[in-house]
């Protein structure tokens, strides 16, 4: 059986556990048929051309956990950005721990999305907001819709900022041989809220893990939402991550994905602009090795008039490592004055790495400001030989240079701790001591 | 403290450097003149490690140790400095954060510990204000929209700071104004004393009223074709080069 058909089969199973008269469950039912009519994206589409999901499909996936897994803290701290306080989603092997996990309801809800389709009074979010800004249409974020019930449920009323930034934590035991996760995250930040959220998916194991994760996120009017993407997982780790991004007039929306590990990535990021005077700020710093893929598409939809959006994207890529991005921006008719930029620059450091850039521009209106570039380029020779002539050894110079290379969407990382704990990832993956701080 | 023999370096199979016998004693100070293209950078960046340039034959000895086999990193742990003719831009990395990985790798390479941060402070206090440095200007992207005067007197700077046993200073000169250039030239008499040497690249004669060299080579087609005293310099300010040419055909 292949995965779509074993998918389609769990559906039934997974039915038996979730309430039928809910009116998710309607979603979740039009969700599944669009999937099932669509199926696995392949290599044919324009969107999916370098990026394949066939050996994923070959592989025979757990869709459930069958028993509970218990982690210690001990063994997995590491993986928490544990130098600051912070509130803590965490699922093991796609179920929640609350012996890990640190929530509240205290003027702001960060809990479980099954709480929030469970309980009543979290419906009338439900009902406004869930599977509103996602796709009903793209195949993977429409499987995701069929199987959804968990996640993290984050609500920021009006006016209210939680005390500390919040963790998503998604952990893989390896108690299956393979196990395929679907995690569904809402995050709403009404009116003049703030929220600063990390997502890190970390697999324990070397057994196959393969997480489609969807995340809708809705920015109110003022709001400012930082979201901070972690991929460093283990070498048999594949994610495909679907975040779709809706903002109201004024909202700040800062998204930094960094992709520093795994099999396969594939972030399909997109903004929606449903407002005047919006900020939406995609970063990224990918830096691979090995025979790892990461495909970074994004979307931003000028839908108003007066808003910017800004793209900053940095690859490194050494060994076989292999790279996308495509960044497509969408300015409509009716979106005057959109400033719109857009930068992708790349360094390969083996003639086997390649990476694939493109920029897809559609624009619709006459009056708008749109930049866009993109650089691949190896290692700058003469820079390397005048910072080794100053004693500084190669490989130490070599990743100064890559620091200086990424710094620029480190720069914007607005919880320290985190930028520090990126520049110490980035240390060990090119195998140095952080001696130097920038 | 340095001897170089029979040089011969070449890049891509071009010959550049064809022959060099060079001899820098303790406590000397060399300058290097001669046309445009006659192989004075290459020289600076092979004695510097650069590994574009392929050694053909001869031999680099610093302090009885042969540098063949040494990494550009490993020279500058040894005590080579070399101020670039044109300093590259590093955007990203700052002057001071620089010089501090450079200072500490440097010490770490001789099994030292890393400088304590006062005493580095310190130390870059005294160095820029030597060199009459804004401290505005440490905290900018290295070499990065520096203005070419800019850019030498931070060469300078990182000379002082690193103090090593061996600077090339590779057309230091050029692009200073008069006043830059006597506070550089100032500054590195400074760190002029009887346990290191210094070698001088460059084209005028100004340079070297204020950096009075003990010995003139003349750099002409890959080959040192005439050595003399400071009075060198001037005839070859008065002359040019002609002579030196005819004389090395004949
Ligand atoms: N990487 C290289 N590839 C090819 N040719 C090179 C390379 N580097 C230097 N050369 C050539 O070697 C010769 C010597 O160059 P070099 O820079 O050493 O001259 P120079 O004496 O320093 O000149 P100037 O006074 O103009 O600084 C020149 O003809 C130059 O074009
Ligand atoms: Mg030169």
């Amino acid at each position: 059986m292949d995965l779509k058909e074993k998918l389609i089969s769990s559906f039934l199973a997974f039915e038996n556990n979730v309430d039928l008269d809910h009116p998710v469950h309607e979603v979740r039912s039009e969700a599944i048929k669009n999937f099932e009519n669509k199926g696995f994206p392949s290599k044919k589409e324009e969107a999916w051309k370098y990026t394949s999901l066939n050996s994923l499909q070959k592989v025979d996936f757990s869709i459930f956990p069958k028993e509970e897994s218990t982690l210690e803290y001990k063994d997995v701290k590491k993986y928490f950005l544990h130098e600051i306080d912070t509130y803590k989603i965490v699922f093991v092997d796609g179920v929640y721990s609350s012996y890990l996990s640190e929530t509240t309801h205290d003027g702001v809800d960060v809990c479980l999305m099954s709480s929030a389709f469970s309980k009543p009074m979290f419906r009338q979010v439900i009902e406004v907001y869930f599977n509103k800004v996602a796709s009903k249409d793209e195949s993977l974020t429409t499987l995701n819709t069929a199987f959804s019930k968990e996640g993290a449920y984050i609500y920021i009323p009006k006016n209210k900022m939680p005390k500390k930034p919040i963790q998503i934590l998604h952990l893989a035991t390896g108690n299956e041989a393979a196990l395929m996760l679907q995690p569904r995250n809402l995050i709403v930040a009404e009116d003049n809220a703030e929220v600063q959220i990390i997502e890190r998916h970390q697999s324990l194991t070397d057994n196959e893990v393969f997480t489609n994760s969807v995340t809708e996120i809705f920015a109110g009017k003022d709001a400012i939402v930082d979201y901070y993407k972690v991929q460093n997982d283990a070498p048999t780790a594949s994610l495909v991550d679907n975040t779709y991004i809706s903002q109201k007039d004024s909202s700040v929306v800062r998204v930094h994905t960094f992709s520093f590990g795994g099999k396969l990535i594939r972030n399909n990021l997109n903004f929606y602009q449903n407002g005047e005077r919006i900020d939406s700020t995609l970063k990224g710093v990918t830096i691979l090795g090995d025979k790892q893929h990461v495909d970074h598409h994004t979307l931003v939809h000028h839908r108003q008039p007066n808003c910017e959006s800004h793209q900053d994207y940095k690859g490194i890529f050494g060994d076989s490592s292999t790279g996308v991005f495509n960044g497509k921006i969408i300015v409509d008719k009716i979106a005057q004055k959109t400033d719109a930029f857009q930068q992708n620059n790349n360094i390969l450091l083996s003639d086997r790495a390649t990476i694939n850039s493109k920029p897809q521009l559609e624009i619709f209106a006459d009056d708008v400001k749109c930049s866009h570039g993109c650089t691949i380029g190896q290692l700058d020779e003469d820079a390397l030989f005048y910072l080794r002539s100053r004693g500084i050894p190669k490989k130490e110079a070599t990743a100064l240079l890559m620091y200086a290379f990424a710094n620029n969407v480190l720069e914007s990382v607005r919880i320290p701790e985190l930028k520090s704990r990126i520049n110490k990832i980035i240390a060990n993956k090119l195998g140095v001591r952080v001696g130097f701080d920038l | 403290m340095l001897e170089i023999k029979n040089l011969h370096a070449s890049v891509e199979d071009k010959e550049i450097l064809k022959g060099i016998d060079l001899k820098v004693n303790a406590g000397e100070v060399h300058a290097i003149m001669g046309p445009n293209g006659s192989g004075k950078s290459t020289l600076a960046s092979v004695i510097a490690g650069k590994e574009d340039f392929e050694v053909e034959e001869g031999s680099i000895v610093l302090e009885g140790e042969d540098l063949d086999e040494l990494a550009p990193e490993e020279r500058a742990h040894k005590g080579i400095f070399l101020s670039f003719q044109y300093p590259v831009e590093i955007p990203g990395v700052s002057v001071t954060n620089f010089i501090k990985t450079a200072i500490n790798e440097s010490r770490k390479a001789r099994g030292l510990e890393e400088m304590p941060a006062n005493e580095m402070l310190k130390k870059i206090r005294e160095k820029s204000e030597l060199l009459e440095i804004d401290r505005k200007f440490l905290s900018r992207s290295l070499n990065e929209g520096f203005s070419g005067g800019e850019k030498k007197r931070n060469e300078i700077f990182q000379m002082a700071m690193m103090e090593p046993k061996l600077a090339i200073l590779d057309e230091t000169d050029s692009g200073l104004d008069i006043d830059a250039l006597r506070i550089v030239a100032n500054g590195v008499n400074k760190l002029r004393n009887k346990d290191n040497a210094i070698i001088v690249i460059t084209h005028y004669q100004r340079l070297l009223d204020y950096i009075v060299p003990d010995f003139v080579h003349v750099l002409y087609n890959g080959k040192i074709v005439k050595s003399g005293t400071k009075e060198l310099a001037l005839e070859l300010e008065e002359k040019g080069y002609d002579w030196i040419k005819q004389e090395a055909t004949v």
